[in-house]
């Protein structure tokens, strides 16, 4: 493919009382300054979650004057998907810079809620929600506990996750978790339970913050200053929005995400030097590494705390503003440049990023790879 | 009990779920039915989704099915429900999966065959649950 990252920011993370409009607006001018780029340069963007025109909200905001914008809002995995049709439009002409934007101020807002968002008139709200389900975590909770039956695991296979996403989250000073210490397998099984076999601690963090990434042509990403890091393939699938609709809660839609992004980069798991899956839940972690074809069903378990994973300390440890997939690509794209210091992994040449939205309803892989 | 009903507001009902809703007041779970590619399907749409007919009809569960998942819910969804409970995926027999609840606390097990009861609503309807076989 000939389209390219060529920057990528965080907003301020954790706990910022700033708000949402100004975490934007630092995720897009520092994204763009990394680029050597400004907002005058910028025709194409893709956000949400920032009112009901997040695209016009922002670019009003910036005064952005854009030629293509994007806003599918599908949970976390969006921002996967926004590379994807963010290449298609630069490779049509459409638009020559895209930002991918997300923030969220919903630890400061206080604006999480456990249970149900079930709307009075979709279906959901007659034949799920009277159940009392826990929105979004009881559904992973049953995915989690047929995981463990089926493949004669317990619970301490999703505490690991959790255990090894700290391990990074302590390599890295922008994490929410950085100064918190190691976690063990005991603090996992031990934390306050919330739908089992979950508890409190295999549960993503609850945070401020975001990110964007900047993308244009290869060409003219090689005439920026930071090193392009090539978009190499991409590839989505949308299963479920009910927690009764998936017929196996164990194949998730990242077996045709992933199928379809590495069809079309040509490659395959073992050509990935370094993963970012989204861990909104622990179980998360396992299902789309088996999804995406890096273990056999059952098996993820035996790759947690060896494969270079989550180098940032993941949602579980990091940071997780209600969507993360913006945060996945930019971990991956600072992995491909060398800029992660002592969480580095040695060489790495390609990426892989996937993101999981709503009740593992959609699904979004993005590879990358260093220019060659 | 999973949820205090004098509480929890009354599910809503649609013209195309309306049938489905009532049927519960005679304690039948009822599934869509095509006749024209025997296809069942639940919850009730209002068209079939293997052959895009519009005229469904309805047919009875036996009410019988087996665990497909099922986990303890620790902490309240919000107003009307009281944890720990447990919520399930119960795939019926005639094949469709539905999303419930089972008493009391667990532990249960995923392939464990259950049975349909039922948990009445304020207003007459009922809600469908299940409980074990065994």
């Amino acid at each position: 493919m000939s389209v390219a990252v060529v920057g990528a920011a965080e907003c301020d993370l954790g706990v910022t009382g700033l708000p949402v409009l100004t975490l934007q607006t630092q995720a897009i001018t520092r994204a763009l300054a990394d680029a050597g780029l400004t907002p005058r340069d910028v025709d194409g963007l893709a956000t949400n979650g920032i009112g009901r025109f997040a695209t016009t909200q922002v670019a009003e905001y910036l005064d952005l004057d854009l030629a293509w914008s994007e806003s599918t809002f599908v949970g976390g995995s969006a921002f996967e998907m926004y590379v994807a049709r963010a290449v298609q439009a630069i490779e049509a002409g459409q638009c020559s810079v895209v930002v991918i934007s997300y923030a969220s101020n919903q630890r400061s807002a206080r604006s999480r809620s456990l249970g149900a968002v079930a709307e009075p008139a979709l279906p959901e709200a007659q034949f799920e929600a009277p159940h009392g389900p826990l929105y979004p975590a009881s559904h992973y909770g049953m995915a989690a506990q047929r995981y463990v039956e089926v493949y004669g695991h317990d619970r301490t296979v999703l505490a690991a996750v959790a255990v090894a996403a700290r391990e990074q989250a302590l390599l890295n000073p922008a994490a929410y978790r950085y100064d918190a210490g190691p976690l063990t397998v005991d603090d996992v099984l031990d934390a306050a339970p919330v739908s089992d076999p979950l508890g409190v601690l295999d549960c993503c963090l609850v945070t401020d913050g975001g990110g964007a990434v900047v993308l244009t042509s290869l060409a003219r990403a090689r005439d920026l200053p930071r090193p392009p890091v090539v978009v190499l393939g991409y590839g989505e699938a949308t299963t479920n929005v009910s927690t009764a609709g998936p017929d196996d809660l164990l194949a998730t839609g990242a077996i045709a995400s992933g199928r379809r992004a590495f069809g079309r980069a040509g490659l395959t798991p073992s050509d990935v030097d370094v993963v970012q899956v989204y861990d909104s839940f622990t179980i998360t972690v396992l299902l789309s590494l088996e999804g995406l074809g890096f273990a056999a069903p059952g098996e993820a378990p035996g790759l947690i705390g060896e494969l270079a994973l989550n180098t940032s300390g993941g949602g579980l440890s990091y940071c997780h503003p209600g969507q993360f997939g913006v945060l996945l690509l930019v971990e991956a794209v600072r992995q491909l440049r060398g800029e992660c210091g002592v969480r580095q992994v040695a060489g790495a040449q390609v990426a892989l990023a996937h993101g999981t939205g709503g009740i593992l309803s959609t699904h979004a892989t993005v590879l990358l790879g260093v220019d060659r | 009990m999973n949820a205090d009903e004098t509480i929890m507001p009354a599910p809503p009902q649609d013209p195309v779920t309306e049938p489905w809703w009532q049927a519960t007041r005679e304690r039948r779970l009822l599934l869509q039915h095509c006749a024209s590619c025997e296809r069942v399907q639940y919850p009730p749409r209002s068209v079939c989704t293997a052959c895009v007919a519009t005229e469904l009809g309805w047919q009875e569960a036996a009410g019988i099915g087996e665990i497909d998942a099922w986990t303890v819910v620790r902490r309240s969804p919000g107003p009307g429900f009281d944890p720990p409970y447990v919520l399930a995926r119960v795939r019926l027999a005639e094949g469709p999966v539905l999303l419930t609840t089972l008493p009391g606390s667990g532990p249960y097990r995923c392939g464990q065959p259950v049975a349909l009861t039922w948990r009445p609503l304020s207003d007459g309807r009922r809600l469908p649950v299940f409980a074990p076989l065994e």
